[in-house]
């Protein structure tokens, strides 16, 4: 069976991300992920770099990797062309292809953006879709929101949408046709499966 | 560095922007959240430039938010991508326009991905043949929406009713342009001006009159970090990182921000409703909001088109300072109409922050 480091080594952002680390932290200077939270993008490249397979495993287990906000500051600044945010991205998709993202309570968030994001892709060909959007989950979208929600067919009109309409325009229904193109490629590309391992490995550790 | 090292340095960071014949790629935030920019950038390149531009009944989300959230394997945003081109192919265009920042940085990665390694571009061909029956070719041209109209901004100023200048004063509005991290941090030569000195949206402003306010967070992300906001109980990291940006831009008074990012332009305005409520603080004058605009909007001001509608009743931070500021007539009850005139009620006012 092939090793984590194996494995990342399979994933082209691993290879884009981790040329040759320096330790030099510009990354961990300019990541708005480390002023937030305990995070230091520096410590992935490192341990990702050594090589050590506890290590590794144990970076895949944990809350860390889910920090980053992927805004790829750290791409634009390392002296030395590495991108830990792409380390990240690769780290994350091992992480759900072993089921340790089960083991860190940031991992399991995966299950809500799955049935949020993944959900509204499938069903409407958006990646968020105004029907799905209220204020109780979302409160910062304020009062002007609320309106929006209750008036949505006539503002929409007035602004030269075409809110649930055939053919083209903003918010128009995306046809049969094309949301069976869009599962299509999912499911050739792997997507509908990760989606299932989502909810399966979420459910075998409960 | 002499005259001539910086012209080659700042080469690298200018780029081709198509003239005419875009094919147009919609975001899915702009859609649902800032749904009149969508349609304001149709009508200032196609009714008002008279440049032909094409929307595409058929494509879909592009996947960004879910690619960037570690939903989906980096194969399927490929062969999602692929289909996009594909049906840019279809329709005879070469110009492709993504209308979102996440989006551009997408499909300007998957590009390299294909270039980095050709082995991915063969299995992406595989994989949207094997699941659509489609064959796809690259686009010529791959700008952001907002370096078209940075392109045409001499031309719009041509037809300007209306300048970035305070009316009263006859001094001009003071402006913080904020950039999408994924316009060119990601990919410096392909965003106008590069990740340091980018100058889509400061190009507008000084060509249109007003002043660009260079502040020590300028650069900062806004903090959408996807599954940090997607996530409820994460989104304390996102409101954080905005706030980092109010505190550093307050000192310098704006009298509106501006951005070329969807998700940017959205926290940048609701976060000044939430940090208001919830702490007190508003970052206006006078109990108010600083406006927050898409740069179509700024442009349709200063084309003299109506605020209403172009949706700018949709913001939780009032525009009407700005407005005021420019002088630009406006009715105030038009603002809460239907689309046929009727009376919809208005929002309810929040209890700290004035609107």
């Amino acid at each position: 069976m092939a090793t984590l480091l194996e494995q990342l080594k399979t994933d082209i952002r691993f290879l884009e991300g981790l040329k040759a680390c320096i330790n030099c932290g510009t990354c961990t200077a300019i990541c708005p992920a480390a002023q937030f939270y305990d995070y230091d993008p520096r410590q992935i490249a490192d341990t990702v770099q050594n090589g050590n397979e506890l290590e590794i495993e144990a970076l895949l287990k944990s809350d860390t990797i889910w920090y980053c906000g992927e805004c790829l500051s750290c791409k634009t600044r390392c002296p030395r062309g590495n991108t830990p945010g792409y380390i990240i991205q690769s780290l994350r998709h091992l992480s759900q292809e072993t089921g340790y993202f089960t083991f860190s309570g940031r991992g399991r968030q995966q299950l809500q953006v799955k049935r949020l994001v993944g959900d509204n892709m499938l069903k409407y060909g958006y990646c968020v879709y105004i029907d799905e959007i209220d204020t109780t989950e979302h409160p910062e979208q304020g009062p002007v929101w609320d309106w929006f929600r209750q008036n949505t067919d006539t503002i929409l009109q007035k602004l030269g949408a075409n809110y649930k309409g055939n053919g083209a325009g903003t918010l128009r229904k995306i046809s049969e046709t094309d949301l069976d193109e869009l599962r299509k490629i999912f499911t050739e590309t792997g997507a509908m499966e990760r989606f299932e391992n989502i909810e399966n490995k979420f459910h075998s550790n409960e | 560095m002499n005259k001539e090292g910086k012209e080659i340095v700042w080469g690298e960071y200018q780029k081709e922007i198509a003239p005419d014949n875009y094919y147009y790629a919609r975001s899915c935030i702009r859609q649902n959240f800032f749904p009149g920019s969508e349609e304001t950038f149709l009508k200032i390149v196609g009714a008002i430039l008279g440049k032909d531009i094409y929307d595409d009944p058929h494509q879909t989300t592009c996947t960004g938010i879910a690619y960037h959230s570690d939903i989906i394997p980096m194969e399927t945003t490929m062969t999602v991508v692929a289909r996009q081109f594909s049906l840019m192919n279809d329709s005879g265009y070469k110009n492709f326009i993504p209308s979102c920042v996440t989006s551009f940085g997408i499909y300007t990665e998957m590009i390299e991905a294909w270039e980095h390694f050709p082995e991915t571009l063969e299995r992406t061909k595989q994989q949207l043949k094997s699941a659509t029956g489609r064959t796809f070719s690259l686009p010529e041209n791959l700008v952001h929406t907002s370096d078209i109209i940075y392109k045409y901004k001499e031309a719009i100023l041509e037809k300007a009713k209306f300048k970035l200048i305070n009316k009263q004063t006859g001094k001009p509005l003071r402006v913080v342009e904020h950039i999408g991290c994924h316009y060119a941090k990601i990919f410096p030569a392909k965003g106008v001006g590069g990740a340091e000195f980018p100058s889509v949206l400061s190009g507008m402003i000084e060509t249109w009159g007003g002043e660009v306010i260079d502040y020590p967070e300028r650069r900062h992300c806004c903090g959408f970090g996807f599954r940090n906001y997607v996530v409820k109980e994460n989104r304390g990291y996102p409101l954080s990182n905005t706030k980092r940006k109010f505190d550093s831009m307050e000192p310098f008074k704006p009298d509106f921000i501006v951005a070329n990012c969807p998700g940017c332009t959205f926290f940048l305005d609701r976060w000044q409703y939430v940090i208001a409520e919830m702490e007190g603080k508003t970052y206006g004058e006078d109990g108010f909001g600083i406006p927050v605009l898409t740069y179509e909007e700024m442009a349709g001001l200063v084309l003299g088109l109506d605020p209403w509608e172009m949706g700018m009743q949709l913001h939780q931070v009032g525009v009407e300072s700005l407005l005021n500021k420019i002088g630009i007539n406006y009715c105030s009850f038009d603002k809460y109409k239907g689309a046929n005139g009727e009376d919809i009620g208005m929002p309810e006012k929040p209890n700290i922050l004035k609107c």
